[in-house]
């Protein structure tokens, strides 16, 4: 593999190709914000905080910091006062669900972001698809995933998957960065548990 | 006639199939489109054969189906060759004095003609009709000439011309050239150099290569790749074959929605005609090159239009949109390299090639060349289908095509490209239709989406309605886009609700930066456009509803109050039996009076009201003064 050269905040980065430009800003210690990023997961681009500004073929663009490949001569800066506006409207979206989750609650305070500037809603879930990721990359069993699309999209579990799986493994709770998870867990096991084990032997038939 | 084998018996076939057709011989055509099918065109078919049988003519007549004309509101549409005569709106009624008339006598029907709402003209021949006489149809020309299910027609019309020539006397290399110097842009939304993507596919590393026609066609009210894709099937695969052999692929797929049953049939028809001929699958034309070509229906989502859901549905996936890059062009179809292109542009292919990268270029403005078809809808007197050089107005076609806007009502705004395309005021109006014109006045080209808006319709409301769209279509993955959509259609709602608050026209534009500028995919990215868009050139109407609870255009229902002027009012009684709602009170002779808490704004007693009274107006930002049923 070869190696590729770019510029993060003023600082020269040589990185292997193929590296995205989180990982490579990441490996000189810039840190930029995400949420969706897990370093055993498949890069998916959900939250979209690492919003980076690159220079590339002389012009301008906004891209995904987890999801871009490193590409050569690439100039990346990943604090500007337009980017800083952005991650603090996405903060502000994702407080309308999470208004208590640790994580965003911290990077809400880093960015001024404001809990009270969206109406809150019901949901509680960001759709980070972290534990719909683990359950399918890592443990491979999809007893999670979306469902729907647009402002509908919501994460449930497949009642006859979870039932077998769930219980013994519960790995992608502490993933989660909102108490979502577990409440739609709580939820599906309510409805899928079986009916009270029925006392052994049964009176009627003598069984 | 069995398989083809040689460009020499493809001459020698199409020269067999002109010399059976006198040129001179009456034949009668139907167009056969959706629209005209739902409109009663298989009806009139069936009268139209029963007819020529029992006048005794079968001998004398030559008789086809055809594909869309464009002009549907004006369908199902007949045209008598070799004159051209149009007769419009017929039904199987007519079909008798149609052929005793004009066929046996050389008579005109006089009904049938299209009349000019405007001059009360008629116009006998299609292309003395308004609506044709200023477009330019070099692609959807042939529609109106072939059957689609016929490969016969297809070749009569110079139909494989293109293939053979790329076949036989062009390189790859020199076919990606001619479509590069062509400066062909993509027809299906970002306009992207059609030569430089299929120079990127050719290059790309990799034995195995797919082509893509995409037909999704999401855009509420757009239907010119239906149209294309159902009326001239042939074309869409010629040029699709001519960009497999420019970029080395030997399989190719359509991806088709759903929703478009006859396009799926035709284009399945003319697949294996196509395959009996030999003019798909191995060594076509004795030429060694390979294709077989998919057929693949699409669940009939938005976001599946985008070219990388569109390949993920393809392979089974959900159909969800991947970050580019990797493009399509490197990693595409089952990670090979795949060109996709839109329906539009594939048809334009064998233009390209048959007449060549001079004279395409030559037509249009400097950045964008040939010709685009519109979907004109909304308040204009014709709508259908358009096509029209780069670089026309969209003053020429709102009015000289379209005819203008209806009962006498003012024009307000067209609305271009599509759900996230943008709206143009009035002095805009002659902005020419072009890739970065139209970007540049804060619309866009999009795939040929052309909704015109008059006088009675609220900008913020168009927004709302958008807005509502993407809402429901987005894929829902990243955060800007779905929940960025989310909160601008709550405001945006709110607004024409009368719920509009100091400072929301700041947080849309908050809303709209963070959307646009870190969503990952094109919808997201464009998704501002209609609220953007509207605030660059309504902006009045926003302040008018969030500072006065106005609605300028009297459209948002919460908005606004029927109110009967009693000095107008001549106690006639007409509003009252008309509505709905119990909400008028009155007597004969006495003034009468709306109850605001039971009006349900249904504009019934606005409508019942004699012209000669006008008596109901429509408040909108301000008290309703109250009003005493005493004698008029
Ligand atoms: C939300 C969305 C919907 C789209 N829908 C379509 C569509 O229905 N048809 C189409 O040809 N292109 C559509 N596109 C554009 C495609 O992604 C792609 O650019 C196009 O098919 C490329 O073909 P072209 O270069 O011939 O235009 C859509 C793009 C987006 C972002
Ligand atoms: S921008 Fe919208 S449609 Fe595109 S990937 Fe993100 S959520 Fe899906």
């Amino acid at each position: 593999m070869s190696e590729i050269s770019l510029q993060v905040d003023g600082k020269q980065v040589t990185v292997e190709e193929g590296m995205t430009i989180l990982q490579a800003a990441r490996s000189v210690g810039v840190a930029i914000p995400t949420l969706c990023d897990h370093e055993k997961l498949a890069p998916y681009g959900a939250c979209r905080l690492c919003t980076v500004e690159a220079d590339a073929h002389g012009r301008t663009n906004l891209i995904a910091a987890c999801q871009h490949p490193v590409e050569k001569d690439l100039v990346i800066r990943t604090r500007t006062e337009q980017l800083d506006r952005i991650r603090k409207v996405l903060l502000e979206q994702m407080l309308a669900h999470a208004p208590d989750s640790e994580q965003i609650v911290a990077l809400a305070q880093i960015y001024g972001a404001d809990p009270n500037r969206f109406e809150k809603d019901a949901n509680f879930c960001i759709l980070c698809g972290l534990c719909v990721r683990y359950c399918a990359e890592i443990k491979q069993k999809h007893a999670v995933g979306f469902f729907d699309r647009g402002a509908k999209r919501e994460i449930n579990f497949i009642p006859e998957i979870a039932v077998r799986e769930c219980w013994d493994c519960k790995e992608c709770f502490p993933l989660c960065p909102t108490s979502a998870l577990q409440a739609a867990y709580v939820l599906t096991e309510a409805l899928m548990s079986p009916p009270e084990p029925v006392a052994k032997g049964c009176g009627g038939c003598g069984g | 006639m069995s398989r083809i084998n040689s460009p020499a018996e493809l001459e020698s076939f199409r020269k067999e199939i002109l010399s059976q057709r006198d040129p001179d011989k009456p034949c009668i055509t139907l167009c056969s489109g959706s629209a005209c099918l739902a409109t009663g065109s298989g009806k009139v078919f069936a009268a139209l054969e029963q007819e020529i049988e029992k006048q005794g003519i079968t001998a004398e007549v030559s008789f086809r189906t055809t594909g869309c004309h464009g002009f549907c509101e004006q369908g199902p549409i007949v045209v008598i060759y070799p004159q051209g005569i149009c007769y419009l709106k017929v039904q199987p009624e007519d079909i008798a004095e149609i052929i005793s008339a004009t066929i046996k006598e050389q008579k005109i029907v006089e009904r049938l003609l299209y009349v000019d709402p405007n001059t009360g003209e008629k116009s006998s021949l299609e292309e003395d009709i308004p609506f044709y006489k200023h477009q330019q149809r070099l692609v959807l020309g042939a529609n109106r000439k072939i059957d689609p299910k016929s490969l016969e027609d297809y070749l009569a019309v110079e139909g494989y011309q293109a293939l053979a020539k790329t076949l036989f006397e062009m390189t790859p290399e020199q076919v990606v050239g001619e479509v590069k110097d062509a400066k062909l842009r993509g027809r299906g939304g970002a306009g992207f150099p059609s030569g430089v993507k299929w120079d990127f596919a050719r290059n790309a590393p990799g034995d195995q290569k797919y082509v893509v026609v995409n037909c999704d066609e999401g855009d509420p009210g757009a239907y010119m790749d239906r149209s294309v894709m159902e009326g001239n099937p042939f074309a869409v695969l010629e040029g699709l074959m001519i960009g497999a052999y420019a970029i080395g692929a030997n399989e190719g797929y359509v991806y088709v929605r759903q929703e478009y049953p006859l396009a799926v049939s035709n284009l399945a028809i003319a697949i294996e005609k196509a395959e009996k001929y030999g003019l798909l699958g191995k060594d076509i034309l004795g030429s060694g090159f390979d294709f077989t070509v998919k057929v693949h229906r699409g669940a009939g989502a938005f976001i599946c239009g985008e070219e990388t859901s569109l390949l993920n549905s393809l392979e089974g996936k959900p159909g969800e949109p991947n970050a580019r890059p990797p493009f399509p062009a490197t990693k595409g179809l089952w990670g090979k390299p795949t060109n996709i292109n839109n329906v539009e542009t594939w048809a334009n292919i064998p233009l390209v090639i048959n007449k060549g990268a001079d004279f395409f270029s030559a037509i249009g403005t400097e950045n964008s060349k040939g010709t685009k078809i519109f979907s004109l809808v909304g308040k204009v007197n014709n709508t259908g289908l358009v096509e029209v050089p780069m670089g026309a107005s969209l003053r020429d076609i709102i009015f000289k095509i379209g005819g203008g806007v209806p009962d006498g009502k003012q024009f307000k705004a067209v609305q271009t490209g599509g759900p996230s395309g943008g709206c143009l005021p009035e002095n805009l109006l002659d902005t020419k239709v072009d890739f970065d014109e139209l970007t540049k006045a804060g619309a866009m080209m999009g795939s040929g989406g052309m909704i015109v808006m008059d006088e009675d319709t609220c900008l913020v409301d168009i927004a709302r309605y958008f807005l509502e769209f993407l809402s429901d279509e987005s894929c829902g993955k990243c955060t800007p886009c779905r929940e960025g959509i989310r909160q601008m259609l709550k405001i945006l709602t709110n607004m024409t609700n009368g719920l509009g608050q100091e400072g929301d026209i700041e947080l849309l534009q908050e809303l709209a930066e963070t959307t646009k500028g870190s969503s990952m995919c094109a919808l997201g990215k464009t998704a501002p456009n209609p609220v953007l868009s509207t605030l660059k050139h309504f902006r009045h109407e926003y302040e008018a509803h969030i500072n006065h609870q106005k609605c300028p255009a009297l459209a948002c229902k919460e908005l606004i109050a029927f109110y009967i002027d009693p000095d107008k009012c001549k106690g006639c009684g007409a509003c009252l039996r008309k509505c709905p709602a119990d909400a008028i009170t009155g007597e004969k002779k006495k003034i009468h009076v709306v109850d605001q808490g039971k009006c349900t704004r249904c504009k019934g007693c606005f409508e019942a009201c004699p012209a000669a009274f006008d008596a109901v107006r429509i408040l909108s930002g301000e008290p309703v003064p109250v009003a005493v049923p005493e004698e008029v």
